[in-house]
């Protein structure tokens, strides 16, 4: 049964000469399933300008059934037709056919606006740095427009809702302590397990409590709990305030005399300030605390031991400098998250865009900016 | 040529007569190097319902986003009562937006609020009333768009239809002298749509104010404008300026007489308007 359908595939289309006139002449079942005859087989005919037909008529005595394949390839033979400033006669098609075919060229191709061609290499990098300092220039274009909303806040005369702060203080401070405390936990777990491993070969094991603390609170509480808060709210910003964009929700504010930007930006950058340090020092004794259960199901060490160890080890400037560092990881990840928002698309794949692009360009800052303080740290003798 | 021809330069308001209401002056718009419409004027008067026309991706909407400060215009400027909106300062462009009411084309109602918050907000921003008394003119405002009773209801939880009616009501919460509506009838069937055609021709008798509608809707059009402008995608400018179903009987234009009758390959058709 297959066979014999190859076999009337091959038998769709055969050319003959009438005179000047090129006939071609259609039979069997043209279907879409069985591939599509191309007009090249036609094109070889013109190949030599002597010998070129002067009229393309067509012969549909023997077709038996056609779908889109004889509609695309009746409108490549007129392409070719006028190429060569041939005159093809259509009227041995069927009616339905030549309608289509009608349809089809009605309207001349509209030359898009973006050209579909292949920029060179140099234009691509000319085109990659124009959008680059475009994006330099919206970054800090936004940080001026937060600047003044902060500016109005301190005048007493930004306007925002407290209940929508209050809400977001929730959103971001007390709806976060579930994913913080076992993240921040296992990070304990894991450096106390990493330092034991090693420091018991040295009959060390109680400077395991030195490395957790040291290490939970200059460095890893912080950088934990942002990059938990990247991941979480960093990129639901940016998704609501993206779905907020395409809604036209954000046009409402403006058109109302609202700065959208004192309204959602400032109570997100206010509460993600406020209740980092908060989670950041809940994070150090939660990891604090991962460690002193690896110290005491590990090494035997007790509990009171094991804090006290950390109390000495741990001063009031490392927790103080890590409580700041997560304050500043706060402000980079609402800027990341609202910044991304605001700069939404108006699609549905643009706000999945914008949240992939917040949660990157929040845990980037802040890796980036981890490293600032470690050098000003140093430098300082923190 | 019936149309009145609407581009050319503008006249200087001068001091014997009252600035026009509405003045769009020299305005260029552009989408970066793509000019969508070069060197617009037109003027509209106070209690005007003033319909922008045009095909789809004309640049109608993108005309009324200029007119509210949503977009800023290559040149030229747009000014209400003879104060430029373009160039003013922040502040007073502030001011200036209180006296709007925007209606978007999908409601644009804020979802995290409830419908009475949302017509609400506005209140409660630029007035000194009480929260309770907040409360009592937004279920006002939402009753006279035939929302009483979803006060408490979240925009997820209403329809299309609801949706535009909420955005109205939210739209005319600080009783506006320009009202904006960007397509009212959009997506909406023609029962809803010729309600809410009633509903707008009703607040505007009442509340006196002027109506900037950007539609494409002909039943809508010839039903409530009393003057239009038509865009032409092709020559980026207005062919045509004045009373829609004037516009209809008398005009010339080949263009605007296939736009105002449906027929997509020109000559005068009978239509059931007019």
């Amino acid at each position: 049964m297959l066979a014999k359908e190859e076999n009337a595939a091959k038998e769709l289309l055969s050319l003959a000469r009438s005179d000047d006139a090129l006939v071609i002449r259609l039979s069997g079942a043209w279907r879409l399933r069985h591939g599509m005859p191309s007009a090249d087989a036609v094109a070889v005919e013109f190949a030599a300008p002597a010998a070129a037909p002067r009229k393309v008529v067509f012969d549909a005595a023997a077709l038996s059934h056609w779908d889109s394949s004889l509609v695309n390839f009746v409108k490549g033979v007129n392409e070719l037709c006028r190429e060569h400033h041939v005159a093809a006669d259509p009227a041995g098609l069927p009616t339905g056919l030549q309608r289509l075919v009608g349809l089809a060229e009605a309207v001349p191709e509209i030359k898009a606006r973006i050209s579909g061609a292949r920029a060179g290499l140099l234009e691509r990098i000319g085109r990659a740095i124009i959008s680059a300092n475009q994006a330099v220039g919206e970054f800090f274009a936004f940080v001026g427009v937060i600047a003044i909303a902060f500016g109005n806040l301190m005048r007493g005369r930004a306007r925002y809702r407290r209940s929508d702060l209050l809400q977001i203080i929730q959103q971001c401070g007390a709806n976060a302590l579930g994913i913080v405390t076992l993240i921040s936990y296992l990070v304990g777990v894991i450096l106390a397990f990493m330092g034991a491993v090693q420091l018991q070969q040295f009959g060390a094991a109680i400077y395991v409590a030195d490395l957790v603390g040291i290490g939970i609170v200059r460095e890893m509480g912080a950088m934990m709990t942002g990059v938990i808060m990247a991941g979480r709210t960093g990129a639901a910003f940016a998704a609501e305030l993206g779905t907020m964009k395409v809604t036209e929700e954000l046009d409402a504010f403006a058109t109302m005399g609202i700065s959208p930007i004192e309204f959602l930006v400032l109570p997100r950058v206010i509460a993600l300030v406020l209740m980092m340090p908060l989670l950041c020092l809940y994070a150090d004794f939660v990891g604090v605390l991962g460690g002193a259960t690896v110290g005491f199901g590990m090494l035997g060490l007790s509990f009171t031991t094991y804090f006290r160890e950390t109390f000495h080890a741990v001063t009031m400037g490392e927790l103080i400098g890590g409580l700041s560092k997560s304050a500043v990881y706060g402000i980079l990840i609402a800027y990341a998250g609202c910044l991304r928002g605001f700069q939404c698309g108006s699609s549905s794949s643009a706000v999945g865009d914008a949240a992939t692009a917040a949660v990157v360009t929040g845990i980037v800052a802040i890796v980036v900016a981890c490293g600032i303080f470690a050098v000003a740290f140093n430098i300082l003798g923190i | 040529m019936s149309a009145i021809k609407a581009n050319g330069k503008a006249r200087a308001p001068s001091d014997s007569s009252p600035p026009p209401h509405i003045e769009v002056r020299n305005l260029t718009m552009a989408y970066g190097d793509f000019v969508v419409m070069r060197d617009l004027n037109f003027t509209v008067q106070r209690g005007a319902v003033f319909i922008i026309m045009g095909s789809s991706g004309c640049g109608k909407t993108t005309l009324l986003r200029h007119m509210i400060g949503l977009k800023e215009p290559v040149t030229g400027e747009v000014l209400y009562d003879g104060r430029s909106f373009t160039r003013a300062t922040p502040a007073e462009r502030e001011a200036m937006l209180r006296r709007f009411g925007v209606l978007y084309q999908g409601g644009a109602l804020w979802s995290s609020r409830t419908l009475a918050e949302n017509v609400g907000l506005p209140l409660g921003e630029f007035t000194d009333l009480s929260a309770a008394e907040i409360r009592e003119i937004a279920s006002l405002k939402l009753a006279l768009v035939g929302l009483k009773g979803f006060e408490d209801f979240y925009p997820g939880e209403i329809s299309g239809g609801m949706h535009k009616r909420g955005g109205l009501a939210r739209a005319i919460a600080l009783d506006p002298e320009i009202l904006f509506f960007d397509e009212p009838s959009a997506g909406l069937d023609p029962i809803s749509s010729s309600l809410l055609d009633d509903l707008i021709l009703e607040l505007r008798n009442s509340l006196g104010a002027t109506l900037v509608v950007v539609s494409h809707e002909l039943p809508s059009i010839f039903r409530i404008g009393t003057d239009s402008i038509l865009l032409d995608a092709e020559s980026h400018s207005i062919i045509a300026r004045g009373n829609p179903r004037e516009l209809l009987a008398h005009s010339q234009d080949p263009r605007v007489i296939r736009f105002l009758t449906r027929c997509g390959s020109g000559g005068k058709a009978e239509t059931q308007y007019g």
